[in-house]
């Protein structure tokens, strides 16, 4: 292909570019052709470190989810708990109260037959009197 | 045909099949590979994109019918293969972050000395280098022609045939690719 440019000098310097771009690339090329290949060695490497990193990825993934379980389960354990003792707590004190409220309606019970009995009616010295005057 | 002959006659088939790919990949292995490692300037890359186009074209080999040349449709394939890469590259770009392509100035190193002095030799491999740094900042298209053209010394017919461009649009890729890589020699003088 021809280079259309007015100036032979500068076409001239990209041709021998050219060419010099050429040579190199095919030295390089040719260089690394007939090298000996070690791919097999370093594919081996990015598959065992691959491997290492997926495993430790699913160890930590797998830890991560049976820890956040666990906790969970061991949360809704101490919740159990709780709530049985709290539920038992209040059954006592249910028990307690009623109790309590029963032995004071006795007691007051107790007491009004007995001031009832010791102290007289209001009308009963009248009554005695009305007895008394029929008799007579 | 009895069925034993008709085995017999498959079996020559596929085995000259065989021979004439193997030798198709003894005679252009060189040169696909070579355009791979222009194109990427990693080794590593470049082998292994030159195997898959040799795996690709053997599966397809039966399909290749000889209308251009076996170079121009291994040429074809690698290119391809080569656009596929870098798509998912672009993709998948959490994986393989790190790229290994070799720096622009040890590419321009490989300069075979011949028989010229040590300062045209260093005046030498700057041009080369200038011509790398030129050819990184080309688009993928741009750069493929060129160096179809100027490393591997393909005609434009050839190159529209491995593009799968037309000559025109060839022609106009390769004549900015040249510009620019002129822009570059003259910027720097």
């Amino acid at each position: 292909m021809r280079f259309l440019d007015q100036r032979p000098e500068e076409n001239a310097l990209l041709e021998q570019t050219l060419a010099n771009f050429k040579r190199s690339v095919h030295a390089w090329s040719e260089a690394e052709y007939s090298r000996p290949h070690e791919a097999a060695r370093v594919y081996r490497h990015t598959n065992w470190r691959l491997a290492a990193g997926l495993a430790l990825g699913c160890v930590l993934a797998a830890g991560s989810v049976a820890g956040g379980v666990y906790e969970r389960h061991y949360r809704q354990e101490l919740a159990k708990i709780a709530a049985a003792a709290r539920a038992a707590k209040q059954q006592k004190l249910a028990a307690f109260k009623s109790a309590s409220q029963t032995g004071d309606e006795d007691l007051l019970a107790k007491v009004d037959s007995d001031v009832s009995r010791e102290v007289p009616s209001a009308m009963e010295p009248l009554a005695q009197l009305m007895a008394e005057g029929d008799a007579k | 045909m009895t069925r034993g002959k008709a085995k017999e006659f498959v079996g020559h088939a596929v085995e000259a099949a065989a021979e004439d790919f193997s030798s198709v990949v003894e005679a252009h292995r060189p040169q696909i590979f070579r355009f791979l490692l222009a194109s990427t300037r990693d080794v590593d890359l470049a082998e292994t994109l030159t195997q898959e186009c040799f795996l690709k074209a053997y599966r397809n080999w039966e399909r290749f019918r000889g209308e251009s040349s076996a170079m121009t449709w291994l040429m074809r394939i690698a290119i391809n293969l080569e656009k596929d890469h870098w798509r998912n590259r672009r993709i998948q770009f959490w994986r393989h972050t790190r790229t290994n392509s070799v720096d622009m100035d040890e590419a321009s190193e490989w300069l075979p000395s011949g028989e010229r002095s040590v300062e045209q030799q260093m005046l030498a491999r700057e041009q080369v280098g200038r011509v790398w740094k030129a050819v990184t900042g080309l688009s993928e298209r741009q750069r493929t022609v060129f160096l179809l053209r100027y490393v591997e010394d393909l005609e434009l017919s050839e190159i529209a045939q491995a593009t799968g461009l037309n000559e025109g649009t060839v022609k106009a890729h390769l004549s900015r690719a040249l510009g620019k890589v002129r822009g570059e020699l003259r910027g720097k003088r």
